[in-house]
This record gives structure tokens, sequence and C-alpha cells, in this order.
């Protein structure tokens, strides 16, 4: 048998190849629930995987869909550092969208360059509002943040649902539970003519770069990893725990928010009930599959956009219910948790009775 | 609004049902807690369950066979979790997160031609006078064997827990699992085993949705009820009795909420729907906020990764 020794330190070549491994490992996995399913494994995973490299529309879609998962992520992984586990991203994406639709529509009709960062300042404070729900219930009640925050993303649906169907609805849309298509000037522009590319995109890498250097070197980034590494030595080193808590789920519910009305004002248009499509529980993936770095989580945020549009074009093409992506999601993560292992151990071959 | 209509005793025994899949996931991932092992996989469990149950008792036309497989289903999928965080020793919340969206992926993809079927009945205990009585016959004797197996497996998980040895020695893994790997016992294994028992209740729970609750398989169909399961936990403060109240708030909120929509009421349906979820938060900040007596019960060792050094 096996058994593991700690490594001193984190192992850096195994924290940088284990990301590799993991997708690697999914596909092997993909295509074997693939065989089972009857479907050809080899086609499947070219469709998925490989074949939207080679679409220009297919490329351009990658950054539509990466802009709000990147987003999402970046916010995610200051809490996860610190050990703060938002997963209510989803909920609070939710209600930046809202917000940030309901200051569109609010001015309609009325043009102003003013008008794209107003939305946006709401959809920040309206995501990072919902998120101080399970924050000062957290560092108040000790109410822990994972139940509440998941509970909200449940509210913040039904909440959608009434408002689209309620105050927001369209007033000529013959009851539709839909809002009115946003006004040119609520409109995100478009990078590039003939794509949806719009400059959300800019927005994600804007965060990525301010995230690597909160992160890195600023004493914010350093207390975050600090209470997450050594929760003791924090307290002792002087960080406000409760201080810090609230802030991590502000910054990653004021990302969260914010993606969600740039889905709202981008690739939408206008405040439907189908918005969510499970970024905020994807985002959780990313944030992981980055390794909590912001370049990282640039990357993988571009390769669970492949899994998202290689899945729609599965669905027509093969016939696969859109779960199956999530089927892909999970296995993902599961191979990315266990292939951990190697990066805070090494792994030691012994022979029986010697151990 | 038209409060005559509602049924005193129809409203009764449709708590305890609609509170049943809640007592079996809530007892499961007691046990397991109590082991020191924080499962917050247990909406995916469940999903499996409601999908796996729901397939083997439409295939074969037996609801006991359905219910059978969702427990299988369950402690599969647990297992999954339990490797990972026992063996390669995964993040237990991460893990968790990945095994329910895992399941509600796997399942969705299983129960594709599925959806829209009707499962055939689950048979009720229909005992012979005791059923026939007014009142007490419906309310107490008028429900399918599954329910009473739920009550039956909750005073089971307590007579383990604080009668037996075993249950001594797996709540001594759940506090101290250094100590209890130094008195010699296997931590591994042990927490294996109550990792699975407590996929085989989530199991349980998923197939009474789909099978009786509701019948019917739809995508997703949980709802949240796995993440409400784990809240009873919090609420019942980690002993198995007050688990059952529990689950008959939430059945009753759930129903109540569900009865309004039905009579009218000048509230929009979706925000009666918040309630179950509105109510899991306040719930939860109330067990919560005395904080020494919360931590007094909750197991000491919960959540924390166990690598035996030596």
């Amino acid at each position: 048998m096996f058994r593991l020794e700690a490594r001193p330190q984190q192992s850096r070549a195994m924290m940088l190849a284990t990301p590799v491994l993991a997708v690697i490992a999914t596909m092997i996995g993909g295509a074997i629930l693939f065989v089972l399913l009857g479907k050809d494994p080899v086609e499947a995973i070219r469709i998925i995987f490989i074949d939207p490299f080679f679409d220009p529309f297919s490329r351009s879609e990658l950054l539509v869909k990466g802009a709000p998962l990147v987003l999402i992520a970046i916010g995610l992984s200051f809490g996860f550092r610190a050990g703060i586990w938002n997963i209510g991203a989803e909920g609070q994406f939710i209600m930046g969208a809202i917000a940030g639709s309901a200051v569109g529509l609010a001015f309609y009709g009325t043009a102003g360059l003013w008008l794209l960062p107003l939305m946006a300042l709401a959809g920040m404070l309206g995501g990072a509002a919902y998120a101080m729900v399970p924050a000062i219930l957290k560092v108040r009640f000790n109410a822990n943040e994972i139940l509440v925050s998941l509970m909200l993303v449940y509210v913040a649906d039904q909440f959608l649902r009434a408002i689209v169907s309620g105050p927001l609805r369209n007033p000529q849309g013959f009851n539709f539970p839909e809002s009115r298509l946003f006004h040119d000037s609520a409109v995100l522009p478009i990078l590039f003519d003939g794509t949806r590319v719009h400059v959300g995109v800019l927005a994600a890498l804007v965060a990525v770069i301010v995230a690597w250097f909160v992160m890195e070197r600023h004493v914010i980034g350093y207390n975050v990893k600090l209470l997450g590494a050594a929760p003791r030595a924090a307290g002792f080193a002087g960080v406000k725990q409760k201080r810090l808590t609230v802030l991590c789920l502000a910054i990653s519910g004021g990302l969260a928010g914010l993606a969600g009305m740039i889905e709202a004002a981008g690739p939408f248009g206008q405040l439907v009930p189908t918005l969510p499509q499970g970024y905020g529980f994807t985002a959780i993936i990313v944030a992981f599959l980055g390794r909590l770095n912001p370049f990282g989580i640039l990357l993988a945020g571009l390769v669970m956009a492949l899994t998202y549009i290689g899945g729609e074009t599965a669905q027509f093409r093969l016939q696969l219910p859109a779960a199956a992506i999530s089927t892909f999601q999970g296995m993902l993560l599961f191979f990315l948790l266990g292939f951990d292992l190697f990066v805070k151990y090494r792994v030691r071959w012994a022979r029986k009775g010697v151990a | 609004m038209d409060l005559s209509s509602l049924d005193p005793i129809a409203l009764i025994v449709s708590l305890v049902i609609a509170a049943t899949p809640l007592v079996l996931a809530a007892t499961g991932e007691l046990l397991v807690e109590k082991s020191g092992v924080l499962n917050l996989g247990v909406e995916g469990m469940m999903v499996m369950g409601a999908i796996a149950g729901f397939i083997a008792a439409v295939e074969t036309g037996t609801p006991f066979l359905g219910f059978l497989f969702a427990a299988i289903a369950g402690a599969l999928l647990a297992c999954v979790f339990g490797v990972l965080t026992q063996v390669f020793l995964s993040n237990q919340v991460a893990t968790g997160l990945a095994l329910t969206l895992f399941g509600l992926g796997l399942s969705a993809l299983l129960g594709q031609s599925y959806t829209g079927m009707r499962p055939p009945q689950t048979e009720r205990a229909d005992i012979p006078v005791l059923s026939d009585l007014p009142v007490i016959g419906p309310v107490v004797f008028s429900y399918d064997w599954i329910v009473y197996f739920s009550l039956f497996l909750v005073l089971a998980v307590w007579f383990f827990l604080n009668k037996t040895r075993g249950g001594l020695v797996l709540r001594a893994v759940g506090e101290s699992h250094d100590a209890a790997h130094a008195l010699g016992y296997k931590v591994i294994l042990i927490r294996l085993g109550a990792i699975a028992f407590g996929g085989a209740c989530a199991g349980l729970g998923g197939a009474y949705l789909s099978l009786v609750r509701v019948p019917q398989w739809s995508e997703g169909m949980t709802a949240g009820i796995g993440w409400i399961a784990l809240a009873i936990v919090v609420f019942a403060s980690w002993k198995p009795g007050r688990v059952i109240l529990g689950a008959w708030l939430f059945g009753g909120v759930t129903i109540l909420q569900l009865n309004m929509q039905a009579l009218n009421v000048p509230i929009r349906a979706e925000y009666l729907s918040m309630t179950p979820y509105l109510m899991t938060i306040i719930v939860l900040v109330i067990m919560s906020s005395d904080r020494r007596r919360a931590a007094l019960n909750a197991p000491a060792s919960l959540g924390r990764v166990f690598h035996a050094s030596s």
C-alpha cells in the first residue's frame, strides 16, 4: 500500500499541473459517460472541447460567457482564501441584474453616457447589499454563511419572477413575464462587429488586474490570506476578522452583482426569468480551477466558458440534455479536489508490514 | 379568502408527508456530522436517490425496489465524497458542493426520458380498525410504510448514538479524531461507514419525493430540500429527536404556503414560495446566536481533515 507524507511546502509544480490533469481526467471520464449513454465519445469530446476554437462565432462567445464567470470567480476567490464560503453568488448575480435593470428602465428613453456606469454601480450595490445578509448574520449571530447565502439564491430567484411579472413587466408585453427591451443607451456597446462581445469583457479584465494587485501587493490581500491559513495567528496579528468577513462578502457580492447587470444589459438586453444560468455556481469551480489566483481564474473562466458553448452545440448535435454540462463540471471539481492531494502530500509506496 | 375550506386533518397528513424527506435526509446527515464529517452534498444525493428510485420503481413496478435502489444510489454517490475527503484528504466544503453539482447533472441526464411519467403507487399501511378510527385513524395510521420507517430510523439512530458502544466510538471519532486514532479506532473506516449511511438516508428521502410526495420526476426537483435538511441538523443541535420537530416545522410552513397559494391569498405566489427558505434562515440565526451553546453540541472535529502522521 501507500502512505502519505506531508510536504514541508506546497509543491508549486503540482499546483500548476493539477488543473491541467483534472481537465484531462474529466475528458476521459466524460468519454466513459458518453459511451454509457450510447453516444460516440470521440465526437462528443471534439464537439464540446475542440470545435468551439475553430468557429469564429464560438471563439467570440468564449469571451461573452467567460466575462461573468471570471467576474464572479474573482470575487469568490477573496472569500475562499479567507475561509469564508459564499456559495450564493447566483443570488447576488440575480439581485445585481434586477438593480441594474431597474435603473436602466427608470431612465428609459434618456440618452447619456452616464447611464451605463450608473447601472453598473446599481448592480454592484444590489449584489453587495444582498451579500450583506449572510455577512451580518454571520458576524452578529454566528449563522453559517454557506446555508444562508444558498437559501437566498432560491429567494432571489422567486423575487426575479415576481418582479418581471410585477413592477418591471413590459407594459406592452401582453402580460408576458419580461421587462421591456432596454433602450440603446442602456445596452452595453459591442466591441467587435458581428459578435456579441461587449465592454463587460473589459470590466472582467480590469477586475483580474485589480484583484491581483490587491491580493499580492496590498495589506488587504495579505490579511485575507493570513486569515485563511491561520485564523488564530491572524487574530494575534490584529486582523479584524469580522470586518474582513464583511469585506470579502461585499467584494464577492458586488462583483457577482456587476456580472448580473452585465448579463442583463449585454447578451439579453432585458430582464427575463431565464437570465440566471447557473454562472454563480459554475464560478465556484472556476475559482478552484484557477487556484484562487486572478490570472489562473482568467484561464479557468475561458475553459468553463468552453464547456458552456460546447455543451450548447452538443445539445442539438447529439441530443444531450443541458444538464450533461453540470455533470462535467461536477466531475471536473471532483478530479481537481482529488488531485489536490499531490500538492500538499507526497505519496510514498511502502511494502506491507513495513509502515 | 375562505379558511373554512381548509381541513385540519388533511393539513396534518400533508404536513407529515412533506416533512418525511427532511426527516430521512437530516437523520442521515446528523450521523455523518456526529462522526466529524460535514457532507454538503445532501442535495445531490437526494436528487440522485429521487431519479434512481423513480427509474427502478417504474421499470420493476415495485416501489419497494425503488426505495432500495435509491438508498444504494445515494450511498454510492456518498462513497465518492467519502473517498475524496477521507483518502484524498480534500476539502469537505468544496467536495460537498461538487457532489451537489454532479448529482444534479447526472440525475437530469439519467431522467431525460422519465419526465411526466407516473410511478407505481406506494402502498399505505392499512391497519384494520385503527385506520378507520375517526381523526386518529387518518392522522396517525394512514401513511405509507416509509413514514413509519423514517420515525423508526430516528429512534434507531438515537439508540445507536447514545446507548451502544459503536455509537460511543463514532462520537469519539467526531469529537477528537486524533484521540480516537491513538486509541486504535479506525477513524477513516468509521467515517466512510457513516458517510455511506448518510448517503443512503438522503437517497431514501429523495425517492420519497419522486415516488410519494410529488409523485413525478422533474429536473432539479429537490429544489433546496437537501440544503434545508442540513439546516435542520443545526436546528436540532445534533440531537435525533429534534430532527422530527424541525422537519415538521418546515413541513408545516411548506404546506401552509402551498394552501395559501391555492386559496388565492392576495400575496403573489412568488413571495409565498420564498417562505420555507426565509424560515430556514431565521431558524439558523436563532439556533446559532448563542455561540457557547452551539459549540457545546456541535462535534468538535466537524469538517476537519484527518491525516494520521504515523
